[in-house]
């Protein structure tokens, strides 16, 4: 390699809620006492208005801070779950982060390697600009089945570049060997997998090694000297096995976050090296592996910026604000795998302009409003007349965004009438502390979260789905800042 | 300001459906229900009238577009005839349009009529639909109790109120109308209820219960207009003329400007200021007999009636606890129920206001008629508290 390139800075985004183990294993005991057993921890489940790209968009925002969207000049989305087959998800993210127009973008996925595969050909692309790669997943599992225990739903995201890197990338591997553990056919909604022996014994021992040697051998890195190994496995005891076969430290394995968070798909080995990075010090060498229809390993090495990136919330952060669900019908409803009568109030029909909604893009998707260029009336939604009563000056608005201003509540409801699937509907008036005022969806609410003046954040959410076409909307809504 | 229309238009004639859950009805016997009332009251044959307003809010539910369901239905031959709609303020605007053609000389007689068949979309509660292709893209799904619930939230933090204080007297608001409309035997509700059940209710929209919300009924209302002066030659005394009518929307300023509480509706008190005006009232607490406002919640008749100027800013609590909107009160307030109890058919609602006014200005208002009313006001609100049309309108004896 003529320049370095590596990882310039990280980020990470779980949903809130936690659905709680033991809650799962007591709604299917009445068939399956045996799951009792697995019924520990808590596993991170997306609300039902967050999705792969919701998620994706979180996470970059905690990657990207304070940096000037503009320099972006790549966008990727890894995931195995993005809600549009044809449609890029990836563009709806750059769209929500307000990226600019010219820069390349992909969408990556078709299995758990979509993170790591996807990585490795973004690194490789990532000599000249800024790269911005997310990864995210929200996997369904079959209820009762030992998936739907250990499945997360999360994002990671990095960026890239040759400027300002805390991990050097060093190299990396790929063996492709079409090992069937498990398959989700297209259209499908779960997963199939195969016995978990053979999973482990012929695929995990025998595939990752390989893959893992090939790259300490090209690196010239010694196993002994690898400072976090990065193996995402719900697999008790197989990630030690790996790297004991290898001569990885023990110390070294990096907890994959089973416990309270779950396996979150292709984003997970993302996750887990965003979580390394939190905890690394400078001149630390990471290795990061992905199993899956055979192996990606990376190489990084962290550099004495990684000390001086400024603090993020990061994967630590995300863990910290989870609220533990018990109530797993909840879950299945949210995830569309029970169909819960919410009314006739439900059947509205959620067709979307979609001419509307291009024309509008920047203010929707982005949050953009305007800002009067004669009186600094900051107001949302930008219009052609300055809204202040005095001004009412035509055609005088920049554009501004709301997304990352600070705002609070200055009046609400818990609507019990309106259609929402996740009732009471939350919503009122939002007072930005740049003048601005909207009324708003509120999502992750708790009835004793909320008060007049209560301080609030801006996140990117579903807005509506569409059943009956298989589109999805999305919009921005407040929710507790706390 | 404009000369305004006091004392040039005169109600002749006044008509009103039976309100509720009209089963066995569509909008068409609803209306000509309404139509055939006001032609009797009126004395006049169809063929006197010259013009006509068509008031309906939720076509999509019933009627379809256009004005031509009311020349269609009501057989109105030859005339021009337009269809009107401002959400909840649409029955008011139907009252706008043909006196405005009567003030003007354009017509001698015109008509306004408003119906809304709500009763067949198979749920309780206003429809649900489309807000338009841009709106739909952010604005919040939120019901009419979500909108008006976050009065009270914002009332109670501007004055320092209590919660509770505020649900207390939002729960005599709904008492004070049910105990009047037990006594109207076209309301769609006639049963008085207790503080209690009021107080004991599920919630709707918090802090709103069932009992702070009016139900959505079929009905319909119609007006006669003509002129004082046709009015006379047609053999009418004691007649009632229209003293003002006002409306005002809102501008965007409460919605996304920063200078609105959310405790009050901006466009009422304008919309009032200017009918007290045009009406030559001085002192609205001590000139007007009786009011019907637009009491969709209780929470809305509770602030409307200090945007109106009866009471205070911050004293409708106390005016209300002290009883004096009751119907033994000052200044009496849905004496006949009101949306909350003789029921919200939308296009509607303006026009029943009207007719309460009219019948106990002409002493006719039976077991609930008040002591000599002069002066009679009508409050019409669509829309939600940041963003709505209001619609006001003084009704009076020709003196």
């Amino acid at each position: 390699m003529t320049q370095s390139v590596g990882i310039t800075a990280y980020g990470a985004y779980l949903p809130r809620l936690r659905l709680d183990r033991a809650s799962i294993a007591k709604a299917h005991a009445w068939a399956m006492p045996g799951l009792r057993g697995q019924g520990e921890g808590e596993r991170s489940m997306a609300d039902w208005d967050e999705d792969a790209i919701t998620m994706a968009v979180e996470a970059a925002r905690d990657c990207l801070q304070e940096t000037d969207r503009s320099s972006i000049t790549g966008a990727y989305l890894a995931s195995t779950t993005l809600p549009f087959a044809d449609r890029q998800n990836v563009g709806v993210v750059a769209s929500a982060l307000n990226l600019g127009r010219n820069i390349k973008s992909m969408d990556i996925a078709g299995s758990m390697r979509a993170g790591t595969s996807g990585l490795i050909a973004a690194l490789r692309g990532a000599g000249q600009g800024t790269t911005l790669f997310a990864a995210a997943d929200a996997r369904k599992a079959k209820p009762a089945s030992t998936n739907e225990f250990q499945y997360g739903h999360g994002a990671a995201a990095l960026m890239l570049g040759s400027e300002g890197i805390v991990a050097t990338f060093m190299g990396s591997n790929t063996v492709t060997a079409d090992f069937v553990d498990h398959f989700r056919g297209a259209g499908e909604d779960e997963d199939y997998a195969w016995e978990e022996r053979w999973v482990r014994d012929e695929g995990y021992m025998k595939i990752v090694p390989e893959t893992v040697q090939g790259l300490l051998d090209e690196t010239g890195v010694a196993a002994g000297d690898i400072d976090h190994f990065i193996m995402p496995c719900t697999m008790g005891r197989v990630a030690s096995g790996v790297a004991k076969r290898l001569g990885i430290n023990d110390e070294a394995l990096r907890d994959n976050l089973a416990a309270n968070v779950g396996d979150t798909g292709a984003a997970h080995a993302i996750l887990m090296l965003a979580h390394a990075l939190e905890d690394a010090t400078p001149g630390q060498k990471i290795l990061l592996v992905q199993f899956g229809q055979g192996a990606d390993a990376l190489l990084f090495e962290t550099t004495d910026a990684l000390s001086s990136l400024p603090a993020r919330k990061g994967v630590a952060g995300a863990i910290a604000r989870g609220k533990t669900e018990t109530e797993y019908m909840k879950f299945l409803s949210f995830q569309d795998q029970v169909s819960i009568d919410f009314g006739m109030r439900a059947e509205v029909d959620n067709k979307t302009a979609l001419s509307t909604e291009y024309r509008k893009k920047d203010m929707v998707t982005g949050f953009m409003g305007g800002q009067c260029s004669q009186c600094g009336t900051v107001q949302y939604p930008r219009t052609l007349y300055c809204v202040n009563p005095n001004c009412k000056a035509h055609d005088s608005q920049e554009p501004i965004s709301f997304a990352d201003v600070p705002a609070a509540v200055m009046s609400y409801t818990a609507d019990w009438l309106s259609y929402s699937p996740s009732p009471p509907y939350y919503y009122g008036q939002v007072q930005f502390e740049n003048g601005g005022r909207v009324l708003m969806g509120f999502t992750d609410v708790d009835p004793e979260d909320i008060a007049v003046g209560t301080s609030l954040k801006m996140v990117f959410r579903i807005k509506d789905f569409d059943k009956q076409r298989g589109y999805r909307r999305y919009f921005w809504k407040a929710a507790p800042a706390a | 300001m404009a000369r305004g229309i006091k004392d040039k238009v005169a109600i002749i004639g006044m008509g009103c459906s039976s309100f509720g859950e009209r089963w066995d009805c569509g909008a068409e016997e609803l209306m000509v229900e309404a139509f055939e009332e006001a032609l009797g009251d009126a004395g006049i044959d169809r063929s006197q009238i010259e013009a006509a307003w068509f008031g309906t809010a939720f076509d999509k539910v019933h009627v379809g577009g256009s004005a031509l369901p009311m020349a269609t239905t009501l057989r109105l031959s030859g005339i021009p005839i337009t269809r009107v709609e401002n959400m909840c303020a649409t029955g008011t605007e139907a009252l706008r349009g043909a006196a405005y053609a009567v003030a003007s000389g354009a017509a001698d007689i015109a008509v306004a009529m408003g119906v809304e068949k709500l009763k067949d979309t198979g749920y309780g509660g206003l429809p649900a639909g489309s807000k338009g292709t841009l709106p739909d893209l952010w604005v919040p799904n939120g019901s009419a109790p979500g909108n008006f619930a976050q009065l009270a939230t914002a009332y109670s933090a501007k004055h320092g109120i209590s919660s509770e204080d505020v649900k207390q007297a939002m729960a005599h608001v709904s008492w004070k109308s049910h105990q009047n409309g037990a006594k109207n035997e076209k309301a769609h509700l006639q049963k008085a209820v207790t503080m209690d059940t009021i107080l004991g209710a599920p919630m709707i929209a918090e802090p709103l219960g069932l009992f702070d919300c009016c139900g959505v009924s079929d009905g319909s209302a119609c007006a006669i207009l003509t002129t004082p002066e046709i009015a006379k030659a047609l053999g009418k005394t004691d007649i009632i003329t229209i003293k003002a009518l006002q409306l005002c929307l809102s501008d965007g300023v409460e919605a996304s400007f920063n200078s609105w509480d959310g405790s009050h509706f901006a466009t009422t008190r304008v919309a009032s200021k200017k009918a007290y005006e045009e009406a030559g009232i001085k002192n609205p607490r001590e000139e007007v007999s009786m009011f019907e406002v637009h009491d969709c919640f209780s929470i809305t008749e509770l602030v409307t009636m200090e945007d109106l100027y009866i009471s205070e800013e911050g004293g409708a609590v106390r005016d209300i606890l002290d009883g004096f909107y009751d119907a033994d009160g000052g200044v009496p307030c849905q004496i006949d129920g009101g949306l909350k109890c003789f029921g919200h058919p939308i296009g509607a609602s303006g026009l029943r206001m009207a007719y309460e006014m009219y019948l106990q200005l002409q002493g006719k208002a039976g077991e609930r008629q008040l002591k000599d009313p002069r002066i009679g006001m009508t409050h019409n609100l669509g829309g939600a508290p940041h963003n709505n049309v209001a619609a006001v309108a003084v009704i009076g004896r020709m003196d």
